[in-house]
């Protein structure tokens, strides 16, 4: 067992898997992305809404800002769509045969919702 | 070398190893996760979320169906969004997340740290986090 990698982050980065290697780092960027926020957040309400810490009020100030619910949003819409592409192609494997034209159909439909949120957050943030 | 086609069913992969079991339980708790949200957003908008609440505020309840999460909102009355229902789908929603995400970070993690004893840290890490997010996840949903 064991791994010695000797790749480092941009030679991993500029990797010419094309469109499923860009889905597949998305996707655990997005995973990532999700688990730090949810963590940080629970540990926020708790700290602050039971305890009553400073510091709580404080990291819950963070997400409400229009930056980061951009990145926020991202993460979601992204891991979730690409989720469920993956998932549709692992329990009906016949279909994997098409899997460049679902990662078509993902970003189509990934643009789609997120340029509507991306939209509604701006907007919002610039008090319209 | 021979290789194996990934083209085959679910039940002639087999369900054998813990491995397995852990990679069909990422798939189907997706796809439960995906149930409880879309069960959050139909429930909003029949408790008056079309004309009471923002898109991003409809979207918070649908993530996480917790009665705090509408608080700052328009509704005249939040005590249906309080109800028991609503609380065991947010709890049901804790525990696949919690499931789904730890697991998917061990498995980043294996990717980078190759060693046998530097693995079994990051297992006994997951167990603890995972205890710990349903822990405080639970009683912020049942108690605050």
């Amino acid at each position: 067992m064991g791994l010695n990698r000797n790749v480092s982050l941009m030679t991993a980065l500029r990797y010419k898997g094309q469109g499923p290697f860009l889905t597949y780092i998305l996707h655990r960027i997005g995973g990532l992305g999700m688990a730090i926020f949810i963590t940080v957040h629970m540990l926020s309400s708790f700290t602050g809404n039971i305890l009553g810490w400073k510091i709580g009020f404080l990291a819950n100030q963070v997400y409400e800002n229009w930056l980061f619910q951009l990145f926020i949003f991202f993460c979601v819409l992204f891991h979730a769509i690409n989720g469920l592409r993956i998932t549709l192609l692992d329990l009906f494997p016949k279909l994997i045969l098409y899997h460049r034209q679902a990662i078509t159909i993902e970003w189509a439909a990934f643009i789609a919702l997120y340029g509507f949120s991306a939209f509604t957050i701006i907007r919002t943030a610039l008090g319209g | 070398m021979t290789t194996k086609s990934r083209n085959l069913s679910i039940a002639k992969r087999g369900l054998m190893s813990f491995e397995t079991i852990m990679w069909v339980f990422t798939r189907l708790s997706a796809l439960g996760m995906y149930a409880l949200i879309i069960f959050g957003l139909i429930g909003a908008l029949v408790m008056g979320a079309r004309n009471n609440m923002t898109f991003a505020e409809v979207m918070r309840w649908g993530f996480m169906p917790n009665v705090t999460h509408v608080e700052n909102t328009a509704l005249p009355d939040t005590t249906p969004w309080a109800g028991t229902l609503w609380k065991l789908t947010a709890s049901a929603l804790l525990l696949i997340a919690v499931g789904h995400g730890v697991h998917g970070l061990v498995v980043i993690a294996d990717d980078y740290i190759a060693t046998a004893k530097g693995r079994q840290i990051v297992r006994i890490c997951s167990g603890v986090m995972i205890l710990s997010m349903i822990g405080i996840g639970a009683y912020l949903i049942w108690v605050s």
